[in-house]
């Protein structure tokens, strides 16, 4: 039974993470239906900006994890840059497809910069402490600090993130531009401030996310993220892209697996395991599992 | 009449724009002014929609000018030409169905942000406050349309005749001075017709607002319009008074055919 209770709860830490990415996914895609390749990477600014102001962080007598608030800015900047350098001018110009190769060669930019740049270079680096170490028991079953923060804090930022779209202006604003951006715009909306925004918004959840996965696997290499990425858009297609609940959704149901198999079957049929309830639930329902099915009008 | 010191509230000036080589429309000359209805009529594809798109900035004029109580909005993009008061309706209603009525009402009020990311986050009485006095003018605007009983429902599940006012409604939202009608009565049966009619009398007079009107349906036309200017091939052909245009021997010819 603590195995069991064991494994859901690294399956809900792992869900979590995939959640936050996942979010920065769907975001995007729900509001100029373009799969941000780039976005993976973001996860990886986040992680070297936190590795290098870390030691800030310290001399100003913070805790290591306020350097996230470094990784959030520096992260933002670079998703509203990526919006405004590279997808706005093609968007304009050219078509989804040229829109979706410049996602993959925002993606390849960044990991390869990243490696350009003498203070990273190709090889991990090693990231500090990031919460305090240990944790507390509860009858057999263990909670680390590191993984009860990572579940508290994602779930707060997702409650937060849900409000704030379904409640405040620029979240209606958001959901408008999402639906229609002629009609959107005709309501006096400022559509690109607001692509802007969503840009802003999931790369700083990126930021996060990275933390989160630091304080577990602190271990950073330029292409981590594609490797993490990849699970996240795993996650927004199933939840549904385009739905912030269905990210969630998704990312917890992706962790769940992949925790599981881990535990009862095998580690290395963990990511297999992920692909194959992706393929399972594209075939019953292809808008994924909060997504509905629109016919084509005619 | 309009008083002619006045200002118009919307004015055109030699307005036109060409696609490539062909001029869309051209010469295009407007007045309207506070509390007028006018009519712009025409036969399909002479260009009526494309003087609207051109009235609101989505598209951008190849010569001329619109002008808002006399003030030019050359080079403003459309959510400028909104905030500056032009606000349109769409010949297919284009709602925000996911959302809720009151939802699409509370759009319109986007521009008028008085709160910030801060605000919203920490839920402070100035955010409370903003998104109570939002709620209550659109509840108002949904009572002047009968909508206030739907305003919880997504806006697509709304009847056809219920949509096409609650779409007047969120444009009346946008605090504008002039409302673009793209032929609002398109697809309604002859009760729905008739309700539109009243609604637009209702909104003139209440909000004292000029209102620019393309329909096909003549009848209607003749019925609400003091004023009618009629284009085809994107050059205006005729413009006064109803009866002068019933029986104006260019109008005729376009219609029916030479």
């Amino acid at each position: 039974m603590s195995t069991f209770i064991q494994t859901v709860i690294v399956g809900l830490r792992l869900g979590s993470v995939y959640a936050l990415i996942a979010l920065g996914y769907t975001m995007v895609y729900g509001i100029i239906r373009l799969i941000n390749f780039a976005h993976g990477d973001f996860i990886m600014v986040g992680g070297y900006t936190i590795i290098f102001t870390v030691p800030l962080a310290l001399a100003l007598g913070l805790p290591a994890w306020a350097a996230v608030l470094a990784a959030i800015a520096v992260c933002a900047l670079v998703g509203m840059g990526t919006e405004i350098i590279a997808y706005r001018p093609v968007r304009k110009k050219g078509t989804n497809m040229s829109a979706l190769i410049t996602a993959i060669a925002m993606s390849l930019f960044l990991e390869n910069l990243a490696q350009a740049i003498p203070a990273i270079g190709p090889n991990p680096k090693v990231a500090d402490q990031m919460f305090t170490a240990g944790g507390f028991r509860i009858g057999s079953v263990t909670f680390e600090y590191t993984t009860v923060i990572t579940i508290v804090i994602s779930a707060v930022i997702m409650v937060v993130l849900y409000m704030f779209t379904q409640k405040t202006r620029l979240g209606r604003a958001m959901r408008c531009v999402s639906e229609d951006k002629a009609a959107a715009t005709l309501m006096g909306i400022n559509v690109n401030h607001t692509i802007i925004l969503t840009f802003a918004i999931g790369s700083a959840l990126a930021a996060v996310a990275a933390l989160m996965y630091m304080a577990q696997y602190p271990r950073i290499y330029t292409t981590l993220g594609s490797d993490l990425g990849i699970k996240a858009f795993v996650s927004a297609v199933l939840g549904g892209i385009g739905i912030i609940p269905g990210a969630v959704l998704g990312g917890f149901v992706v962790g769940l697996f992949e925790s599981f198999t881990t535990s009862y079957i095998s580690s290395s049929l963990s990511d297999a395991v992920v692909f194959l309830i992706l393929i399972v639930v594209l075939l019953l329902k292809p808008a994924g599992i909060m997504g509905k099915n629109v016919g084509e009008k005619v | 009449m309009p008083d002619q010191e006045r200002i118009p509230v919307l004015e055109t000036r030699k307005l036109g724009i060409s696609f490539g080589g062909l001029k869309a429309v051209s010469d295009f000359n407007i007045q309207i002014y506070q509390g007028e209805l006018v009519g712009l009529i025409g036969p399909n594809g002479a260009g009526k929609t494309t003087v609207f798109n051109l009235l609101t900035g989505v598209y951008e004029p190849t010569e001329g000018t619109v002008l808002l109580n006399g003030v030019p909005l050359n080079g403003k993009k459309t959510h400028q030409f909104v905030a500056a008061g032009i606000a349109r309706t769409f010949q297919n209603i284009r709602l925000f169905g996911q959302m809720s009525v009151i939802e699409n009402v509370k759009a319109a009020f986007t521009k008028d942000i008085k709160y910030n990311l801060l605000d919203a986050s920490l839920r402070t009485k100035k955010f409370r406050q903003a998104e109570q006095e939002m709620t209550d003018k659109a509840m108002e605007l949904l009572r002047i349309f009968h909508l206030e009983e739907a305003a919880d429902l997504p806006a697509s599940s709304l009847p056809y005749g219920r949509q096409r006012k609650l779409e007047i409604a969120r444009a009346l939202a946008t605090d504008m001075k002039v409302l673009l009608l793209d032929e609002p009565a398109a697809g309604m049966n002859p009760t729905e017709t008739a309700e539109l009619l009243e609604c637009i009398n209702t909104i003139r007079d209440r909000f004292g607002i000029a209102i620019l009107l393309i329909e096909h349906d003549m009848s209607l036309v003749m019925n609400v319009c003091e004023r009618i200017q009629v284009i085809d091939y994107g050059v205006t052909i005729a413009s006064g008074l109803p009866e002068e245009i019933a029986s104006n021997p260019r109008v005729i010819a376009a219609y029916l055919g030479e």
